[in-house]
């Protein structure tokens, strides 16, 4: 960190609570009976159930022709000969691009290196006869049809020289290094002598706990259609990041900014995966070079070979604790499997170091580099698997002290974040846990393992600590539209995976304003929209939020002005008025009141349009701002298969205010499945001979399915966060965290067999 | 080739090796049929030919020739959703709606088997006259239908309130 960074951390410390944004409660957060906490139903339902939502591969356009992509087969080295002939002689074939005729292009500047880089790596892409992972794309087939692109790839051919690469993670290991920063964070940090405390301690667990690689697996698959109007480039994209990708985009083809249109109105889910990959970059090209249109759409192995997932790690965890059952040493370490060209450490420690107290505390962080793809974030990156390890160790210390597993959470529940020192802008953990625990029947449990048999199935109970970081993004920014006939718009260049958010701030703004929901609109996904949002860190309610609330408050100035002398509101001020009933209102005389529809008219206007940008979120420096929850889970082992199936799930969050208690079920329920498949079916198979992914299907990648998945029960606190716009904080990644600590205690406490790699898998337990 | 498509008759010029799934998607503009695996892995392209469930994308459009063929796009009837539709919507069945044409139509069409006494691998009696379509029998017979936003469990509710009645009736 700067100086510059240090002095202003500080400040921030030291400033005020009213001078910071979230310094006063946001009136919104408590009031009740609204829209903000109604069960609205999906406001993009309808399009979607009837087949007219249209996705990224589905954008007609005059002239288009179709993609195939060539796969490189090995995974360090170069080309050596390319025979691009009998694919050009196929019928339909428009061309085939290699780095041979591919336009030249900048690489793109990787994630984190510039505010709005959103590059995967920092490779380039298809300049060169470099080889660096093992699936790169070594040619673009465009053809008149998707079926003559597809043939006339399968003709490309292509003979390498490999180069030695380092594709073991063990070897790769012995190399590792601390990355630069961690999102920002030290890779390192520690609070005392934790190592001597540990080795002082009364009751002491110190365990290797590995997580293998994931993928994202949305069941939309990437897909970019392109087009360059004159000098603009338009990408119809499945994106989570518009306005990064434009601007990276932009860098890459030596364009302004405002040459790149990113449009995404629906994106078939997400979870970190639809960012910028090297696709649109190549459709991009493509197009350029044919001078046509383009759609690319990955296969699903081209998926696996192209968008990067979640790495693998190895991660240590160490507890000493007091006889009284505190914690004397907390140590979370542990080495990620990376590339030399990517920035994404996978933050596993970061759950360690805002948890829980204890007299020391040590966390550090190194990465591998290996010769792959490029992993990425996925659904909370670091936070899903790292509490895997240290919620699962917290489990072994309980019953090392005989000690129930809810009990030890209790007695180390610390007064502050144990590393930053910051006040908790608001912490109810332990209500989760009560509330959960009453609710699942936790005293239920047999502290002793295998003790409870139905049949050939073994059933045990666990549980773990879930949480996840409150964020919100710089670069917010909102434009709120008014018309005189009533009816509101808020345009963010924000995303709609499917979290909500278009129905959620519908309500937010409806309340703000004081309109019925059916009366506001929300457009997003298009980058040339306000705003720089990303649908990541679960950021964007808050994001959204802020930029909400600043636009509302421009457009109450624009509305006083507009009102003038010989309205109701002559001479108010802005912070003397609030919305109400579709006008504006003085705050302690409601009856003194105007509404949109006469201001408007009054003034001769058809509608009042206004964009302001949210202030900086300082509030996350002021106060150690985090989402809670305890998930429970009861499991069942099969004693001849081996098998797991998992009977019940209880997810107990303490996440701020609930916006929409219908979609946050679904948000937390999704997190809390695609936890499942963490803990027991998903791994993506990587050889570590060629640096190959062997499973590239979603025939070989377990997704959890219907069967997989019992009814899930999740119940919330509703406290609001009294510092985060609505006293909400994001609900999209909280869910899958916690979820393999829970289930990996559960079949422990079904069966007595500790798994500590995942996934959990019946070899494991037979 | 002709094809009856949602009611109507379609005819269509397209290369022998195209999929169903193309053929709706590529040249006839009906887009709610979803392609996610292309593969028969994931059940995105699930669409009903003569009231049968099939995936799509594992079809070559050419052996469906004279048939008719229900897509999402054909679900609803003169302007109304189909109950299915709104129970997907009142129960929150999907979330980034990509799955969702499959999960629909897939519904439909197991509905159509359990009416018609098809087991499934969970049901118990082989023999039953009739078979109650309770959560473990909907949730295998919908397994062939991925979410990976992980709305299973509205589905199946919005599932099971809209065909709770269904049994085979003899």
């Amino acid at each position: 960190m700067s100086l510059a960074e240090q002095a202003m951390k500080a400040a921030i410390r030291l400033a005020p609570e009213s001078w910071l944004p979230g310094g006063t409660p946001d009136p919104l957060a408590a009031r009740k009976h609204g829209a903000l906490g109604a069960p609205v139903s999906r406001v993009d339902g309808p399009l979607k159930v009837m087949g007219q939502a249209r996705f990224a591969a589905e954008v007609p356009l005059p002239g288009m022709t179709y993609a195939a992509l060539v796969h490189g087969t090995i995974a360090r080295g170069r080309i050596a000969a390319l025979d691009t002939g009998a694919a050009e002689a196929a019928p339909g074939v428009v061309l085939v691009m290699t780095h041979r005729n591919a336009p030249r292009m900048k690489s793109p500047p990787v994630f984190m290196s510039a505010p709005k880089a959103a590059g995967p790596s920092d490779l380039p892409v298809m300049q060169d006869d470099e080889i660096h992972w093992n699936g790169q794309a070594v040619a673009v087939v465009l053809a008149e049809t998707p079926e003559q692109a597809d043939h006339a790839a399968s003709l490309v051919r292509v003979a390498y020289a490999a180069a030695p690469a380092v594709t073991a993670f063990d070897e790769a290991k012995r190399r590792a290094h601390p990355p630069a920063s961690i999102l920002g964070e030290p890779a390192s940090l520690e609070t005392g002598d934790a190592e001597a405390a540990l080795r002082g301690a009364a009751f002491k667990v110190d365990r290797t706990y590995r997580t293998p690689r994931y993928n994202h697996n949305a069941i939309e698959l990437h897909a970019a259609t392109v087009t360059w109007e004159g000098d603009t480039l338009v990408v119809h994209d499945a994106s989570q990041l518009v306005d990064a990708t434009a601007w990276t985009l932009a860098q890459v083809f030596g364009l302004r900014e405002d040459q790149v249109h990113v449009l995404s109105p629906f994106v078939g889910g997400g979870f970190g995966g639809k960012c910028l990959w090297d696709h649109q970059i190549l459709a991009a090209a493509a197009s350029k070079l044919a001078g046509r249109p383009v759609r690319m759409v990955l296969t699903r192995e081209g998926v696996f070979r192209l968008v990067g997932g979640r790495t693998a790690t190895e991660q240590r965890v160490a507890l000493g604790a007091k006889p009284d059952g505190t914690l004397a040493a907390l140590i979370h370490t542990g080495v990620a499997a990376m590339t030399a060209h990517n920035n994404c450490p996978e933050q596993f420690t970061f759950p360690a170091r805002h948890l829980y107290a204890a007299g020391a505390i040590k966390v550090s962080q190194l990465v591998a580099d290996l010769d792959m793809l490029a992993n990425t974030f996925m659904r909370a990156p670091g936070e899903s698997i790292g509490t895997f390890a240290l919620e699962c160790a917290l489990d072994e210390l309980a019953e090392e002290m005989r000690l129930d597993p809810i009990e030890l959470r209790r007695r180390i529940e610390p007064e502050k974040d144990p590393t930053t020192g910051l006040a908790f802008s608001s912490r109810h953990i332990v209500e989760a846990y009560r509330r959960g625990a009453e609710r699942f029947g936790w005293d239920r449990r047999s502290p002793v393992p295998r003790a409870r048999r139905e049949g050939d199935w073994l059933i045990g109970m666990g549980v773990a600590t879930a949480t996840y970081p409150y964020y919100r993004m710089p670069g917010g920014a909102g434009r709120i539209t008014l018309s005189k006939d009533g009816r509101a718009t808020i345009e963010v260049a924000a995303h709609e995976m499917g979290m909500g958010t278009a129905t959620a701030q519908a309500q937010h703004v409806a309340e703000r304003l004081g309109l019925p929901v059916e009366q506001v609109s929300v457009s997003y996904g298009d980058s040339a929209l306000a705003g720089t949002f990303l649908a990541g860190g679960s950021s964007q309610t808050a994001s959204i939020g802020a930029a909400v609330i600043a636009a509302y408050d421009a457009l109450v100035a624009e509305l006083l002005k507009l009102a003038g002398n010989d309205s109701p509101l002559a001479g108010l001020k802005p912070d003397e008025v609030e919305a109400r009933d579709g006008g504006l209102c003085r705050r302690d005389e409601p009856g003194r009141r105007e509404s949109y529809a006469s201001i408007l008219a009054r003034a001769g206007r058809e509608a009042v349009s206004v964009e302001a940008e949210a202030p900086q979120p300082l509030e996350a420096q002021k106060w150690s701002m985090h989402s809670y929850g305890a998930q429970f889970c009861e499991a069942r082992v099969n004693t001849v298969t081996g098998e797991t199936r998992v009977s019940r799930f209880l997810g107990s969050f303490d996440t701020g205010r609930i916006l929409n208690p219908k979609l946050a079920a679904s948000q937390f329920r999704g997190g809390i499945i695609m936890g499942l498949g963490l803990a027991l079916t998903e791994e993506t198979l990587f050889d570590e001979r060629t640096g190959r992914v062997m499973n590239p299907s979603l025939a070989e990648y377990h997704v959890p399915v219907h069967m997989d998945v019992p009814e899930i029960d999740v119940i919330w606190t509703d406290i609001p966060d009294p510092h985060s716009p609505l006293g909400a904080r994001g609900i999209g990644e909280i869910g899958i965290t916690g979820v393999g600590a829970a289930v990996a205690n559960a079949v422990y406490n079904a069966t007595g067999k500790r798994v500590r790699d995942l996934p959990i898998t019946l070899d494991k337990l037979l | 080739m002709r094809f009856t498509i949602n009611g109507r008759e379609v005819e269509a010029e397209f290369d022998v090796r195209t999929s169903l799934l193309d053929l709706l998607r590529d040249h006839l503009g009906l887009t709610g049929s979803k392609k996610g695996c292309n593969q028969g892995a994931c059940g995105a392209c699930t669409v009903l030919v003569e009231g049968e469930r099939i995936n799509a994308c594992l079809a070559l459009a050419a052996q469906y020739q004279g048939r008719s063929i229900t897509t999402v796009e054909g679900l609803a009837t003169g302007g109304a959703l189909h109950p299915l539709q709104r129970a997907f919507i009142e129960h929150d069945g999907f979330q980034c709606g990509y799955c969702t044409p499959g999960q629909l139509c897939s519904a439909v069409g197991m509905a159509g088997e359990v009416e018609r006494g098809v087991p499934s691998a969970v049901t118990a009696d082989l023999g039953a006259e009739a078979i109650a379509l309770d959560r473990d029998e909907l949730r295998e017979r919908m397994s062939g239908n991925l979410c990976r936003c992980g709305a299973y469990n509205g589905i199946v509710e919005a599932v099971s309130a809209t065909f709770a009645g269904v049994e085979k009736s003899t």
